[in-house]
C-alpha cells in the first residue's frame, strides 16, 4: 500500500490494515478531529458568521444547516485550508488546517461532466491516489496497488458495476458514488460532504444517506455534511450545526432545530413543527424564501 | 487509397506511381519535404497532446484567441525583420501568461477573449498593410507555410516539442487532476492556480509551432480535433493522449503527401481530414452507444439492485 502509504489512519489502525485491506471496527477513539474556538468565517472585511465554539470528534456524524449564502461552504474550505479564518482560531487534527492532507476526503458540490468525457469510471477514483504527484507512473507495483484500491473503494460505495463505464454517460447518481469513492481511497479520517443530497429525489436521498452512515460505521471515520434540508439525515447524524443569521449553533437536533433557537438565529418569528413521522419542518420564512440569496429558508420543504 | 486519390487529380508536380516507397523515396528526396515532415510531426505530436487537455478543460476558445494573438505579432515581427514565428512565440506566450493568472476570472468572459482577438487580427492586418515587402508573408502566417520551413526553423520546433514533452511529463497526473476536478484537486494539495498558467505557457508553445502547419486561422483543426476524438474514444487518460498525438500526426503526414502529389494547399486537407475524422468518431461513438445500450441498461439494473441492497443495508460494505 505505498501509493496510499501517507493518508494510512494512525498506528494502532495500521497494522490491521496492512494485511487486511477491508478494515473493519471504529478508528481509535478519542481524539479531536476538529476543534474551534471564536471562529469567524468571511472573505476580506466581510463576516458572514462569527463566535463559534464547537468540536468534532473522531467518528462523529455533524451535519451542516442553514440557509443558501450562510456560509456552510465556507466552513469546509476553512477545513480544507483553502480559506483562512477571518477571526478565532480553528485546528484540525490538532494541528492549523493544511492543503492536501490526505486525511480529509472532500466531496464538493456536484457539477455536470461533459457527457462526451469517455474517461472510465475507475480512472476518475484513481486520480484520488495518485492524481496529486508529479511525474509518471512507472513502477508497475504501484499500478497494481492503485487498482486494488480503486477497486475497493468502488465496491465500497455500491460502484462497482460501472468501473469500466465512461463517466460522462453515467447517472448523476452514479456520478456521485464516484465522486465518493474517490474521496474515501485514501482511507481518511474525516470526510467533508458538500450537499450530497442536492437535486436528488426522496429515495435517492435516502439512500446516499445511509451509505454515508453506514461506510462510516465500517471505517469509524468523522463526517461533517452540508445539506439544506435535515430530514434524510435525522436518523443518521450525532449533532447538527445550524448556520443562520451570521451566528452558529451546534447541538444534537432535539437542542438545535427548536423555534426557540431557530427565531434567535433568524432574528425571525419561526416556529418548527414536527409531523407525525418526525419530520421536521421550518416555517415563517416565507417571506425570506422570496429573497435571492436564501431561497432554501423552509427546511424540509420539498419531501 | 492515398495513391489512387491523387493520380486522379492533375497534378503540377511528378505523378505519384503505384509505388508507395517509390514514391515516398520521391517526396523525400527533396530537401523541403524532409523539412515538412520534421516540422510538421514535432509540431502535430505537441498539438495532439495539449489539445487532448485543452478538450477536457474546455478552454478551445483561448486556444484559438491565443493564435489570433499571436498573428499580431508575427506580422509585427516580419514588419521589424524578424522571425515571424519568433513573433507568434512572444505575443502568445505574453497573452497565454496573462490568460492564466486571470485564471477563474476569465471563465465565461468570452466577451472579453473575443475583443482582444479582434483587436489583435486588426492589429496584425495593420501590419501587414504597412510592410512593403511580400504580400505572401501573410498569407503564410494566416494559413500555413509548412513546405517554406528552413533547417534552422525546423530545430528549433523540435526544441519546442522537447521542452513541451518534458514539461507536460512532469506535471500530467495534477494537470489531469485539475483539468477534471478542480475543486478537489486544489483541496489535495495542488497548486491548480500555477498548474493553470504553466499549461497556459505550453499551450502557446504548441500553438507557435502549429500555426507553422496549419496557420492562424486553421489552427483549431490541428489543435482541438485531435483531442476531442480520443476524448470520445478512449477510456484510459493514456491511451487517449497516444491517440491523439497519433491522430495529430497521421493527419499532417497525409496532408502533406496529398498537398504534394496536388495543387491544393495543405491546411486544406489539415481541416478537412480533421473534421472528417471528428464526425467519423461522432458516427461511432454513437453506433457503439446504439450496440451497448441493451447491455448497459442489464448493467444499470445490476446497478440498482446493488443499490437497493446498499439502502437496506445488506451488502457487505468493504474498503
Amino acid at each position: 500500500m505505498t501509493t496510499a502509504g501517507p493518508s494510512q489512519p494512525p498506528p494502532s489502525a495500521a497494522e490491521a490494515s496492512a494485511q487486511q485491506p477491508g478494515r473493519q471496527g471504529q478508528h481509535p477513539a478519542g481524539g479531536t478531529v476538529i476543534e474551534a474556538s471564536g471562529l469567524a468565517s468571511g472573505y476580506g472585511s466581510g463576516t458572514i458568521w462569527s463566535g463559534a465554539d464547537f468540536s468534532v470528534d473522531a467518528g462523529e456524524f455533524l451535519t451542516v444547516l442553514g440557509p443558501n449564502g450562510a456560509g456552510k461552504s465556507t466552513l469546509l474550505r476553512m477545513v480544507l485550508g483553502l480559506l483562512a479564518p477571518a477571526g478565532g482560531t480553528l485546528r484540525v487534527f490538532g494541528a492549523p488546517p493544511e492543503r492536501g492532507n490526505p486525511s480529509i476526503g472532500y466531496v464538493p458540490q456536484r457539477r455536470a461532466l461533459d457527457p462526451d468525457l469517455s474517461i472510465s469510471a475507475e480512472d476518475i477514483v484513481g486520480l484520488g491516489v495518485d492524481g496529486h504527484r508529479w511525474g509518471v507512473r512507472l513502477s508497475r507495483r504501484a499500478g497494481r496497488e492503485r487498482q486494488q484500491a480503486v477497486a475497493e473503494a468502488l465496491a465500497a460505495v455500491g460502484a462497482a458495476g460501472y468501473a469500466r463505464r465512461a463517466v460522462g454517460r453515467l447517472s448523476g447518481g452514479e456520478q456521485q458514488r464516484l465522486q465518493l469513492a474517490q474521496a474515501l481511497v485514501t482511507h481518511p479520517r474525516l470526510l467533508l460532504l458538500d450537499e450530497p443530497l442536492a437535486s436528488l429525489d426522496l429515495r435517492s436521498q435516502q439512500e446516499v444517506s445511509q451509505l454515508v452512515a453506514d461506510l462510516r460505521a465500517e471505517q469509524g471515520f468523522a463526517v461533517v455534511l452540508v445539506t439544506h434540508d435535515i430530514n434524510p439525515l435525522l436518523p443518521v447524524t450525532d449533532r447538527v450545526m445550524y448556520i443562520a443569521g451570521g451566528s452558529v449553533s451546534v447541538g444534537t437536533p432535539d437542542e438545535v432545530i427548536t423555534s426557540e433557537n431557530l427565531s434567535r438565529l433568524y432574528q425571525a418569528e419561526v416556529e418548527v413543527i414536527t409531523d407525525s413521522r418526525g419530520r421536521v419542518f421550518v416555517v415563517g420564512l416565507e417571506a425570506e424564501a422570496a429573497h435571492p440569496h436564501s431561497p432554501a429558508t423552509v427546511s424540509g420543504a420539498q419531501s | 487509397m492515398i495513391i489512387t486519390l491523387a493520380a486522379q487529380v492533375p497534378g503540377f508536380t511528378p505523378g505519384p506511381g503505384w509505388n508507395l516507397i517509390a514514391d515516398l523515396q520521391d517526396m523525400l528526396s527533396f530537401a523541403f519535404m524532409r523539412n515538412a515532415f520534421a516540422a510538421g510531426t514535432a509540431s502535430a505530436i505537441v498539438a495532439g497532446l495539449i489539445g487532448y487537455f485543452v478538450v477536457l478543460r474546455q478552454s478551445s476558445f483561448a486556444a484559438h484567441a491565443i493564435s489570433h494573438i499571436g498573428f499580431a505579432g508575427a506580422a509585427g515581427a516580419v514588419l521589424l525583420g524578424f522571425s515571424p514565428v519568433l513573433g507568434v512565440a512572444v505575443l502568445s506566450l505574453a497573452a497565454s501568461g496573462a490568460m492564466g493568472m486571470l485564471g477563474k476570472r476569465l471563465r465565461g468572459r468570452d466577451v472579453v477573449i473575443g475583443l482582444v482577438m479582434a483587436a489583435s487580427l486588426g492589429l496584425g492586418y495593420l501590419f501587414i498593410s504597412l510592410y512593403t515587402g511580400n504580400a505572401q508573408n501573410a498569407y503564410s502566417i494566416l494559413f500555413g507555410q509548412i513546405f517554406g520551413i528552413t533547417t534552422g526553423a525546423v530545430l528549433i520546433t523540435i526544441g519546442a516539442s522537447v521542452i513541451v514533452l518534458a514539461a507536460l511529463t512532469a506535471i500530467f497526473r495534477p494537470l489531469l487532476f485539475a483539468s477534471l476536478d478542480e475543486e478537489v484537486a486544489q483541496a489535495r494539495g495542488i497548486p491548480v492556480g500555477a498548474i493553470g498558467i504553466g499549461f497556459m505557457l505550453l499551450m502557446a508553445l504548441a500553438v507557435s509551432e502549429a500555426v507553422q502547419v496549419s496557420g492562424v486561422l486553421l489552427i483549431f483543426a490541428l489543435l482541438v480535433a485531435p483531442g476531442a476524438i480520443a476524448e470520445r474514444i478512449a477510456r484510459r487518460p493514456a491511451t487517449a493522449l497516444a491517440l491523439s498525438g497519433c491522430l495529430a500526426v497521421l493527419i499532417t503526414w497525409i496532408s502533406l503527401a496529398l498537398s504534394y502529389y496536388t495543387p491544393y494547399p495543405v491546411s486544406f486537407y489539415v481541416t478537412s481530414l480533421a473534421f472528417a475524422g471528428y464526425l467519423a468518431a461522432r458516427a461511432w461513438t454513437a453506433w457503439a452507444g446504439q450496440a451497448g445500450r441493451g447491455r448497459r441498461l442489464a448493467s444499470q439494473r445490476q446497478g440498482q439492485r446493488d443499490a437497493g441492497m446498499q439502502a437496506r443495508g445488506t451488502a457487505t460494505v468493504r474498503l
